[in-house]
């Protein structure tokens, strides 16, 4: 046979995807092993340690800032599923009807508007309110945090609806089911893998957010991302690294889920 | 006959009051703390500043003179406002080339990974997915590290001794350029690939069958067919590059503003909030600049193919 002739070869085409993938991760390795770094500083590797996890472990305002970000971004994510998961009944498996495109364009706004402008919208509508309530609580992270998780927390719901038909749901109706009782019943049980993507995005989306964050915030509300920006912009130790490890560890455990959670068809 | 025909539309009528019921919450959220505070930010743009930040409820359209132009403090004549113009052009400048270098790498990525075996698919794909739900700071943090003086590639140049001093690429516009390719890079693989995979092989077969070379290949077939994922790729970089604001402000130093740090300037320091204001709605109007063009693409081609 002679030399075969790949009609799927592109010259230098896998050496550029080869780069791609070494260098997306090379710097990713590097500030991971450094987290590991005994020597204070960054340029050069005095062994193997522990210290910086655990200087992190006992600095409060790590820990502080960690169970806020925590904090919001489950009650956001919560928020946001249950908001996008009856928009996404409210929107799919029907035929056009008016207002329906207003409410795709509606939810996907805040995907349209750079993230600099929301924040700073923000920061002028919220101090506004507090000077008007007085109220200065995380309610202003949470209310914004669960506006723009709404749409990621929107895609995988609806995508898994548009995938089911309503045959299981007029059989129900059929038998007599009340419309709450098919939705307890059966809809709920089908769509719940999707509810549960739009969930984790939600979630990842809250807990990297530093830009509308850094607008928001008042005082002393410090979350993870916002917390590394200012020490980074301070100067580098090594502490920086370990948090950021950890934080990585955390986004790939979710990523990891969430992939198998979307890619499971039935 | 007629008796059916209307409980039938009342019926439809009951589902569609049902489904603006249910999509409410959304829509009232995402409006109180997304949509509805911009239009506050169109109304301050149009304000005077106030003495300590915030504004005073008096119109001027001071602000919007001043996106581009400078009052002189002496004799009131306008000028261009030298440092303003430099930021937007680096700001605009910066997006399109970090849309450039990130189609020019994500694109042979994604035929790349299109090209595989429908096993191993899923795992590149996968390998792209985790730097792109990876956080953005941490990302830009990692390059920080990488590209600084005592960064590892100017440790394995002096190394080497193919340089005699560090080279200073830090705080720089090369340094944002660097940093905001390897962030977004995964946003321009993904919507491409989802194109690519999509790609009917045997019209390459035909290509070849026709003598065309390797090169009329790519440009003639595979190009134009995937150009919907390119299009949308290439937006999916541009809105984030040009509204950025973590990867100057780590990687470009106090100097290399884009525009997000002279808005973020005129919140603090600043303390002029209808300039920032303003400002801001310059940004959304590149935004909505670069989504019409989009939308009469996407639209354009989609009626030449189907």
């Amino acid at each position: 046979m002679a030399s075969s002739f790949s009609i799927k070869h592109q010259p230098g085409f896998t050496a550029i995807a080869a780069t791609c993938f070494v260098v997306l991760y090379l710097p990713i390795v590097v500030l991971v092993v450094y987290a590991f770094n005994a020597a204070a500083s960054t340029s050069e590797w005095g062994g193997f340690s522990l210290k910086w996890f655990q200087s992190a472990w006992q600095n409060t305002q790590v820990i502080d800032a960690t169970l806020r970000s925590f904090q919001i971004g489950a009650t956001a994510a919560i928020l946001a599923t249950i908001a996008a998961t009856m928009a996404a009944l409210a929107t799919t498996r029907t035929a056009a009807y008016p207002g329906l495109t207003f409410k795709y364009a509606a939810i996907n706004q805040p995907l349209m508007v750079p993230e600099i402008v929301t924040g700073v919208a923000l920061l002028i509508f919220f101090s506004r309110i507090k000077i008007f309530t007085g109220y200065s609580g995380l309610g202003y992270l949470i209310a914004a945090h669960t506006a723009f998780c709404i749409p990621f927390a929107y895609l995988p719901i609806r995508a898994r609806l548009e995938n089911m038909d309503l045959t299981l749901e007029r059989a129900a109706a059929d038998l007599y089911a009340t419309p709450w009782r098919t939705f307890r019943r059966i809809t709920l049980p089908l769509l719940w893998p999707g509810i549960l993507a739009g969930l984790m995005l939600a979630f990842v989306i809250s807990l990297d957010d530093v830009v509308i964050t850094e607008f928001v915030k008042s005082g002393g509300q410090d979350t993870l991302p916002t917390y590394m920006l200012g020490q980074i912009r301070r100067g580098i130790t090594p502490e920086i690294n370990a948090i950021s490890t950890v934080f990585l560890l955390l986004s790939v455990a979710i990523v990891t889920l969430f992939f198998f959670i979307s890619r499971k068809r039935d | 006959m007629a008796r059916a025909e209307e409980v039938a539309r009342e019926a439809e009528r009951r589902d569609i009051r049902t489904r603006w019921l249910l999509s409410a919450p959304a829509l009232v959220i995402i409006f109180v703390a997304a949509t509805g505070p911009l239009l506050i930010v169109l109304v301050y743009s149009l304000l005077t500043p106030g003495p300590y930040g915030d504004v005073k409820w008096q119109f001027s359209s001071e602000a919007w003179v001043s996106v581009f132009m400078e009052r002189d403090i002496f004799d009131d004549t306008l000028s261009l406002a030298a440092a303003h113009v430099t930021i937007f052009w680096r700001s605009i400048k910066l997006a399109i080339v970090t849309t450039i270098a990130t189609l020019a790498l994500g694109f042979p990525t994604a035929y790349f990974m299109a090209t595989r075996s429908e096993k191993t698919r899923d795992l590149w794909l996968f390998l792209i997915t985790i730097p792109f739900w990876t956080n953005l700071l941490i990302r830009t943090f990692a390059v920080l590290q990488i590209i600084r003086n005592e960064g590892i590639i100017n440790m394995a140049l002096l190394k080497l001794g193919i340089i005699s001093a560090p080279i200073q690429i830090l705080y720089s516009d090369t340094a944002i350029l660097v940093g905001m390719a390897y962030v977004y890079l995964p946003l321009m693989v993904l919507p491409v690939y989802a194109s690519m995979e999509k790609l009917d092989f045997r019209l390459v077969e035909a290509g070849y069958d026709l003598y065309a070379t390797r090169f009329q290949v790519l440009r003639r077939i595979i190009f134009p067919l995937v150009k919907p994922g390119v299009i949308a790729g290439s937006i999916l970089v541009f809105i984030p590059a040009i509204g950025a604001y973590v990867t100057p402000s780590v990687l470009g130093g106090g100097k290399n503003m884009m525009l997000s740090n002279l808005i973020e300037l005129q919140f603090g320091q600043g303390r002029n909030w209808p300039l920032g204001s303003a400002l801001s709605i310059a940004v959304m109007i590149i935004v909505m600049v670069a989504l019409l063009a989009y939308v009469r693409n996407a639209g354009r081609s989609e009626v030449r193919h189907g």
